[in-house]
């Protein structure tokens, strides 16, 4: 029904429709230490975002295979986790989990030498050359997001060039990975590879700045989709300022 | 200071300098054997990396940062012993003074060491300084430890100045080499004039001022380690003050231990007597209670509201799968301990001793209470984690607990067991107390009087 190759496209078109007024994204503070940037071409101003409809999300974890396969990960890296929440009235529903890509990131606060970094398009990364596994960040992400890596990780057949930490594949043994959006897609105008992998489009990755998200086939206005649909980020009482926002409604319990 | 107070004080603590028995060889060898097990494990754990211990995605803190926190403790409780005790002139303290002090800094060089066992990347140390980050609880923790390590070291050898400047006078050209030129170097040419005294004097005492805001400053960021995250049971404000507390409540403990065991091996009852182990057990009665105070606090504001995240750390130590941890905690290793140095009766030594064991492990458990739930606990809030440490983890555990008498033992090998400056500068010491029939009680007439 979906055509992958197109759908991978979609991203480079971003922004052609998007509205000049209308959704005023927060002010993000300047990347902290020099690290390696993206080698691409000039970018627009991009602030990357994801919005999570978990009324379409039917749990197949395509979307976890998906990002596994791409960063050649071991089975229980799930860096999109989806978790089967069962709520108070016993009804179920599935919540895919990415990195939330904090505004107010408390991994980033803790990092004792800056491996982990926010960069210019908002997303946290981290420079598996520099960490030294202290693992701070995991006890400090509220979300469980981020993962370490104890044994050797799998190591692709054909061998990537050196790791960067917007491609960080192979993964660093004895360092912390985690969901970086895949910004090694997204700034090709390509789609995240859970995107892609979703059949049910439930995910949606967006731009603050142009104010549109897409996942893949639909293309919505960010701030506009988000207001009409009642979302929520997790756990939004922490202050941590996720760039990730869940659309309810799949008959969990809303507290009422 | 009579002479012949002088020549007992000088026998009695330097008699074991140097001299090692069987009973020295057969302990130093069992000791031995469970560090060099834990520092095998260690080696093993740097060839194959962390998954070799049980440490997993969801519970990525263990063994390794417990025991951390747990000997820094200990570390703790022997430097804020010495330095309350001479603070408050407290002149009973003479003769453990140097235990506590070496304690100190045994516990401490082996608690500093844990930071580096739970590194991924050990290999990478050295970016902690390279890129080091002002605002991360792990950058407080190694400049606050590494000064305290410094602070520790000079609290213990500037008192020991004047006993360098005994061993070198008494054993003068009897020891050869590496000891003997040490003696001489490192007592600073001492020949206690009074200049020199009031110097040291001094010195002894910015130290053991110093020392104290040090050592709360090195346990309230290992605290804030814990606080400064969202995690249940960890983001509360009464951790750091907490984390003071348990350390010197466990320090104490170790060191009623510690002098407990030179005094029987060492032969000291006629100096570490009933008294000693009294006040430390007036001591550990006090840091105790003012710890179940606070414990109550915590856990009485936090489970009155049960937030959503503190709720079912709570729920698990009371009732949950760590209740059993925690009640043998809080009954066994904390109430139980404080009632035996309470109560008034015989044998407060044996007492004593039993109560800082239980009160040792107790602590133990209580950092694994802190630790490991509030990793498991559901932060997404549907999964719990398990954590199943692995036998790398308990033999570098073991051999750690074992590198602590057996760094003692090597230290009094070198260095006298009790400050014989201190004794003689201080009065009260020579009551003579009773001692096991058969070992000659000299007479002490008129000791004291400096």
């Amino acid at each position: 029904m979906l055509d992958k190759v197109s759908r991978r496209h979609v991203l480079a078109g971003l922004g052609t429709g998007a509205m000049a007024a209308g959704f005023v994204p927060i002010a993000f503070e300047a990347a902290g230490a020099s690290h390696p940037t993206t080698t691409s071409a000039p970018q627009k101003d991009r602030q990357w975002a994801m919005v999570i409809d978990m009324r379409k999300c039917d749990g197949c974890k395509k979307c976890t295979v998906a990002c596994q396969e791409t960063h050649h990960l071991p089975a229980n890296f799930e860096w999109i986790k989806v978790f089967q929440v069962k709520d108070k009235q016993g009804r179920e529903y599935f919540m895919p989990r990415p990195c939330f890509q904090c505004e107010n990131a408390p991994c980033l606060r803790v990092c004792p030498v800056a491996a982990t970094y926010r960069a210019k398009d908002g997303v946290v990364l981290v420079d598996q050359d520099r960490c030294i596994g202290c693992r701070m960040c995991m006890a400090a992400c509220p979300y469980g997001a981020r993962y370490f890596n104890y044994v050797d990780p799998p190591v692709p057949d054909k061998p990537y060039a050196k790791p960067t930490p917007e491609f960080p594949v192979s993964q660093q043994k004895g360092t912390v990975g985690k969901c970086m959006f895949c910004v090694h897609y997204t700034d090709g105008g390509k789609l995240p590879a859970c995107v892609e992998a979703c059949n049910m489009l439930a995910l949606y990755i967006g731009d603050l700045v142009e104010d549109v998200a897409t996942n893949g086939v639909e293309t919505v206005r960010l701030s506009q989709f988000l207001r009409e649909n009642d979302a929520f980020r997790y756990r939004e009482e922490l202050n941590t300022g996720p760039r990730v926002y869940y659309i309810a409604g799949h008959g969990q319990d809303l507290g009422y | 200071m009579d002479a012949r107070t002088h020549e007992l004080y000088v026998d009695r603590a330097m008699r074991n300098i140097g001299k090692t028995g069987v009973r020295w060889w057969v302990i130093a060898a069992a000791l031995t054997a469970c560090v060099a097990v834990g520092a095998y494990a260690w080696v093993y754990q740097l060839q194959r990396g962390l998954g070799v211990t049980g440490l997993n995605q969801k519970v990525s803190w263990g063994f390794y940062i417990i025991n951390c926190v747990f000997f820094i403790g200990i570390s703790y409780g022997g430097a804020i012993t010495s330095a309350i005790l001479r603070l408050t002139n407290a002149k009973w303290r003479a003769p453990i003074t140097r235990l506590a002090e070496g304690l100190a800094v045994v516990a401490l060089l082996v608690g500093a060491v844990y930071p580096l066992v739970d590194l991924g990347r050990p290999d990478r140390f050295l970016n902690l300084f390279a890129y080091a980050q002002v605002g991360s609880p792990v950058t407080w923790d190694w400049v606050a430890i590494s000064t305290y390590l410094v602070a520790s070291i000079v609290f213990f050898y500037l008192p020991l100045i004047p006993d360098l400047a005994v061993c070198r006078d008494v054993f003068g050209s009897g020891v050869r080499g590496l000891r003997g030129w040490s003696y001489r170097v490192l007592s600073l040419g001492w020949r206690g004039t009074p200049g020199q005294e009031r110097l040291l004097l001094r010195g002894i005492g910015i130290m053991a001022v110093l020392i104290i805001p040090l050592a709360v400053s090195v346990h309230s960021v290992l605290a804030w380690l814990f606080a400064v995250t969202v995690r249940g049971g960890w983001h509360s404000t009464i951790f750091a003050p907490l984390f003071v507390l348990a350390a010197m409540l466990s320090g104490v403990a170790t060191v009623i231990l510690v002098i407990a065991g030179f005094r029987a091996a060492y032969g000291l009852q006629q100096f570490i007597t009933q008294k000693h182990f009294r006040y430390l057990s007036y001591l550990l009665l006090a840091l105790g209670s003012g710890y179940i105070y606070f414990m109550v606090s915590e856990y009485l504001t936090e489970g009155y509201v049960l937030e959503e995240s503190t709720g079912p750390v709570l729920e698990a130590l009371f009732v949950g799968s760590y209740a059993p941890a925690f009640w043998t905690f809080a009954l066994g290793g904390l109430l139980l301990p404080l009632v035996l140095v309470a109560l008034p009766g015989r044998y407060p030594i044996a007492r004593a001793c039993v109560a800082s064991v239980l009160v040792i492990g107790g602590m133990w458990l209580k950092r694994f209470l802190i630790v490991v739930p509030g990793m498991a606990e559901p932060l997404m809030p549907w999964d719990w984690g398990i954590y199943q440490p692995t036998w790398v983890e308990i033999a570098i555990t073991v051999g750690s607990v074992a590198a602590i008498p057996l760094g003692l033992m090597i230290m009094f090998f070198f260095f006298p067991v009790m400050s014989v400056h201190e004794m003689e500068e201080v009065e009260g010491v020579s009551e003579p107390a009773p001692v096991a029939a058969g070992r000659p009680v000299p007479a002490l007439a008129g000791g004291g009087d400096a």
